[in-house]
């Protein structure tokens, strides 16, 4: 039988939200009832092995992957840029993917890794975020926000998600930047890169980091970072989007599509690009 | 040792386009399994509401299953308010609600949603499996995907939503030419493609109301 269990219809009741069904208080801190994600409303095919039934599903629906992502502290507050190429196995499914995931006008979250997983997880730390300020009458921090996060996915550790995502922003204490992935590793750090590429982009971003850099000199090197890890990495590419972080909150500072990029960082042509015909003396 | 497996790939091609005030969405009626046809003449597209239609290729078994439970979702959404249709956003956050609620046993469908948002503007939104979505101008899902995507890029391709300053992403075409644009795409994919034929069928929405238009693809 393909479809085992009963329909999750709860959400359709009027009363899916009420005390009832979210009851008690400590709801919020066990990340699989909050936001509507109840663990029950994810259904397993009756398999015995589902480890295997898991990656042949991924091999079925080839979810949309791959990505260069990367934020640093600096003297003028957080940086974050990204790509926004998705692809499916070698077909480009999207090359407009939104992989900075705005959470609050205080904190911002990266996407790498399965798009879905990003995508759902992190609108569900927004739920959680706001429940939070609702409930205690400030804004939460970075750090127990991105730890929102890391427990959500530690609860799901082995079923197969895949993420690798930084929580960055700014809350009473300054700036923060947290990495966080699927195996609920939680890294508080000043410089990361993640995905497909990041090593490319490390390569730029440590090259040039300077703790006292202007604004705009720290919004270059995010922007040539992650322009040099869509040149080299196929699975990068697309639209280079800048974020800064202040006290005042994230600010988007530019997206570029990567061909002006080219042009603009080699207006007279890249030497690794140019085709030599070896037979042509 | 048992290669039973719930799934089964169906075929079949989807393609959407967004305007300034209508919307396209266009799926071929054939269904097929391994290299043999099953029927010529079977629906992928369902009118969910006068603002909002869906079109899903893959494995004709959850596809049934999404569409109804769409549906259903969408008349008692309609029924707690007064008869008003729920918007297509909303319509689009829940489809991908409902496609990542089943993570580890997913629908196995590949979707597109066509509608018009508030302001009356053309809507495409486009999924992967698993609920991924993003609001573009046009889309193409299934198993001419990789045919067809290429051609829409060549006719329709605009600035990024994403660039900064923004750049206005608009399709330029008008109703009646993006629908022959749209009839081309399936004539070709059904060129090359073994899982695309027999006919088209294209779905219009526009401040009118929904239209449904079939065009007769090669039988081979």
């Amino acid at each position: 039988m393909a479809f085992s269990g009963k329909m999750d219809l709860r959400c359709l009741s009027e009363d899916y939200y009420s005390p009832d069904v979210l009851s008690d208080d400590d709801a919020m801190l066990d990340s699989r009832e909050v936001g509507g994600a109840p663990m029950a409303s994810f259904p397993l095919p009756a398999v015995d092995d589902i480890d295997t039934f898991t990656s042949e599903v991924t091999n079925l629906v080839k979810p949309n992957h791959g990505t260069t992502t990367l934020g640093f502290i600096f003297e003028g507050g957080v940086i974050i840029a990204v790509d926004s190429r998705a692809s499916m196995g070698p077909y480009i499914s999207s090359q407009t993917v939104k992989k900075v995931i705005e959470i609050n006008p205080f904190l911002l979250g990266t996407m790498a890794g399965g798009a879905a997983d990003c995508q759902f997880w992190q609108r569900n730390l927004g739920v959680q975020c706001r429940l939070f300020e609702l409930k205690h009458k400030r804004r939460i921090t970075v750090g127990a926000a991105s730890k929102l996060l890391a427990n959500t996915l530690f609860s799901y550790r082995g079923m197969g998600l895949s993420m690798g995502t930084m929580v960055a922003g700014w809350d009473p204490d300054g700036p923060a930047l947290y990495y966080v992935d699927s195996d609920a590793q939680r890294i508080k750090g000043k410089r990361f890169s993640v995905g497909s590429g990041s090593l490319f982009a490390y390569g730029v971003l440590d090259t040039g980091y300077k703790w006292d850099m202007s604004v705009e000199e720290a919004c270059e090197l995010g922007r040539r970072a992650i322009y040099h890890a869509t040149f080299r990495d196929a699975y990068s590419g697309g639209t280079v989007s800048v974020y800064h972080v202040t006290e005042n909150g994230w600010r988007k500072v530019s997206g570029d599509d990567v061909g002006d990029l080219h042009y603009h960082y080699y207006p007279e042509g890249n030497p690794t690009t140019q085709v030599v015909d070896p037979l042509d003396v | 040792m048992s290669t039973w497996s719930p799934y089964d790939m169906n075929g079949g091609t989807c393609v959407a386009v967004a305007g300034a005030d209508y919307c396209i969405v266009a799926a071929d009626t054939r269904l097929s399994t391994g290299f043999s046809i099953l029927t010529r003449e079977h629906t992928k597209v369902v009118t969910l509401s006068d603002a909002c239609v869906l079109a899903s290729a893959g494995f004709e078994g959850d596809r049934k299953q999404l569409h109804k439970v769409l549906g259903m979702r969408q008349q008692v959404f309609a029924h707690n308010h007064g008869g008003k249709p729920m918007s297509c956003p909303a319509m689009a956050q829940m489809l991908s609600n409902t496609l990542y609620f089943k993570r580890f046993f997913p629908y196995y469908t590949f979707n597109l949603l066509g509608g018009l948002d508030k302001s009356g503007k053309g809507a495409v939104y486009t999924y992967d499996a698993i609920g991924s979505y993003e609001r573009t101008g046009y889309a193409c899902q299934g198993s001419g995907q990789a045919l067809i995507m290429p051609v829409l890029d060549n006719q329709l391709k605009s600035a990024s939503p994403l660039l900064y300053p923004p750049v206005s992403s608009a399709t330029p075409l008008t109703e009646a030419q993006a629908v022959d644009l749209v009839k081309d795409c399936f004539a070709t994919a059904g060129e090359r493609d073994i899982y695309t034929g027999d006919a088209v069928e294209i779905v219009v929405i526009n401040r009118n109301g929904v239209r449904r238009e079939t065009m007769p693809l090669k039988l081979d």
